[in-house]
């Protein structure tokens, strides 16, 4: 095996270590940024990824000028990481002269940084693209299709491990509701027995009394039958209705 | 595994109204598996069932009510260790490991149990049990397509909770919330009337369902009614005529 492929190998393996138990998402695509720049003959890398609220975000970059470039991107609302997200395509732009058309202030911006090409590889799933890795380069030669072809299948093995985890964290999101639903609804059960007890209102009036009190006092629910239950909290049991 | 829990969440959607879901795959277990009958329970992170969210016979539902009644039993320890609790010889071994659950399996129809905790990291959602009217084993291969209904059922209730939002319950859910309601409330009146925490007014109230033989539910209906008090005394209790 050479150099290189034990690298392409290396990294590999690298992405796809994600059900680890110090998995972190940033260190994930930081390591992609990085052997990006390694492998696939390219100056400078960079991520950015769609967030919750559907805007993008600069994740990681292996060089200051382009994490620079990215954020230039956001600013002005063009550059080829934008069209991959947008498009979910590679983006390879011929020349420099298609590159001034469909990017003009980018492009400026670019060569001033010293780089003669970008193109970006999307991080996408079936049909879900979650974000782009941009790839800056000094060479002015088209990069190879080998280069793209490696280059997407990195991209891919790393989105894989970013949507799994995404998936674990929302499943954990759900499973901590369903527990604090659950333990919510026996907590209002037994202060509304506390509160029917200490008052002798029937339990349904009971509960008036609670929820009127939440009410007035812009206050939730599951804190006041907390206070009822641990004594903290006395209601009058004047009959409310 | 995962092309199996697909399967199964697939052949329950087809059709029919959510609310039932859950009802479904707890049928299509019962089918798929050398058992009796199941029982789908949520549960709190102490253990407490939160209801039963789905149950299929008459056993499994004696079964269910007996370990919330009891406070043990293999779905209660399931939950409390977050893994399988495997009893295909009820009759030989239940009575050691718990011996009010243990007493009551001679009459209950059930012989053997299997107990698969509902969890998702951290948290505990409940146990879905598999119940038989004859001891023996679950296979190796029923013993992994068992663990895919369990990760079946866990996907449902995750997927119920999603549609239901933060800080709200899926109407699937809301029967078994209600019908353990009334335990809860008599819970809150029993713990004024002895002045003691919820959590030891409810062993208060089970100890009582035990020592006299009736239901735990009858007994809050009691209470809630104020029928019946708990107190101080030899006896743990008074009835009061006319009550509410």
């Amino acid at each position: 095996m050479t150099t290189r492929e034990q690298l392409v190998a290396e990294t590999f393996v690298e992405l796809a270590d994600t059900l680890v138990a110090e998995f972190d998402v940033i260190e994930l695509l930081h390591t992609l940024a990085s052997r990006s720049v390694e492998l696939l003959d390219a100056s400078a890398a960079g991520i950015m990824m769609s967030d919750q609220r559907g805007g993008l975000t600069v994740m990681a970059s292996s060089a200051e000028e382009a994490r620079l470039l990215e954020l230039y991107e956001l600013q002005n609302n063009e550059g080829p990481c934008l069209d991959c997200v947008r498009s979910g395509e590679p983006v390879v732009p011929a020349d420099l002269a298609a590159m001034r058309t469909a990017w003009p202030e980018f492009t400026r911006r670019l060569q001033e940084f010293g780089f003669s090409t970008a193109q970006a590889i999307p991080l996408r799933l079936r049909s879900e693209t979650i974000g782009a890795l941009n790839l800056f380069r000094t060479s002015s030669t088209p990069m190879t299709q080998a280069d793209l072809a490696l280059g997407q299948a990195l991209a891919d093995v790393a989105t894989i491990g970013l949507i799994q985890e995404r998936a674990i964290a929302a499943s954990q999101l759900l499973a901590e509701q369903l527990q604090a639903a659950l333990n919510s609804r026996i907590l209002l059960e037994q202060a509304k027995g506390v509160l029917a007890e200490r008052t002798g209102l029937p339990m349904d009036q009971a509960f008036q009394l609670m929820r009127s009190h939440a009410r007035n006092q812009g206050r939730r629910l599951g804190d006041i039958a907390t206070e009822i239950i641990d004594g903290s909290l006395v209601l009058a049991g004047a009959k409310t209705g | 595994m995962l092309a199996r829990v697909a399967e199964i969440l697939n052949s329950i959607a087809d059709g029919g109204p959510q609310a039932s879901l859950p009802v479904r795959l707890c049928q299509e277990c019962v089918v798929a598996l050398s058992i009796t009958g199941v029982g789908l329970t949520l549960m709190t992170a102490d253990g407490l069932s939160g209801g039963m969210v789905a149950v299929t016979d008459r056993p499994a539902q004696g079964m269910e009510e007996l370990q919330f009644a009891l406070g043990q039993g293999p779905c209660v320890d399931a939950s409390r260790s977050r893994r399988p609790v495997l009893q295909p010889d009820l009759l030989s071994t239940a009575v050691a490991r718990w011996p009010e659950f243990g007493a009551a399996i001679p009459t209950a129809g059930v012989r053997a149990i299997f107990a698969f905790p509902l969890q998702v990291g951290a948290f505990r959602l409940g146990v879905l049990a598999l119940y038989r009217d004859t001891p023996g084993r679950l296979g190796d291969s029923e013993l992994t397509d068992a663990l895919a209904y369990a990760d079946a059922a866990t996907t449902l209730l995750l997927d119920l909770q999603d549609q239901a939002g933060a800080n709200r319950e899926h109407p699937a859910l809301t029967g078994a919330l209600d019908n353990r309601a009334v335990v809860h409330q008599a819970t809150g009146m029993i713990s004024v009337q002895l002045g003691v925490s919820p959590t030891e007014a409810l062993l208060r109230l089970r100890a009582h369902a035990y020592a006299t033989d009736r239901p735990m539910h009858d007994i809050s209906v009691a209470v809630v009614g104020r029928r019946m008090r708990f107190d101080h005394s030899e006896y743990g209790s008074t009835t009061i005529k006319g009550g509410r």
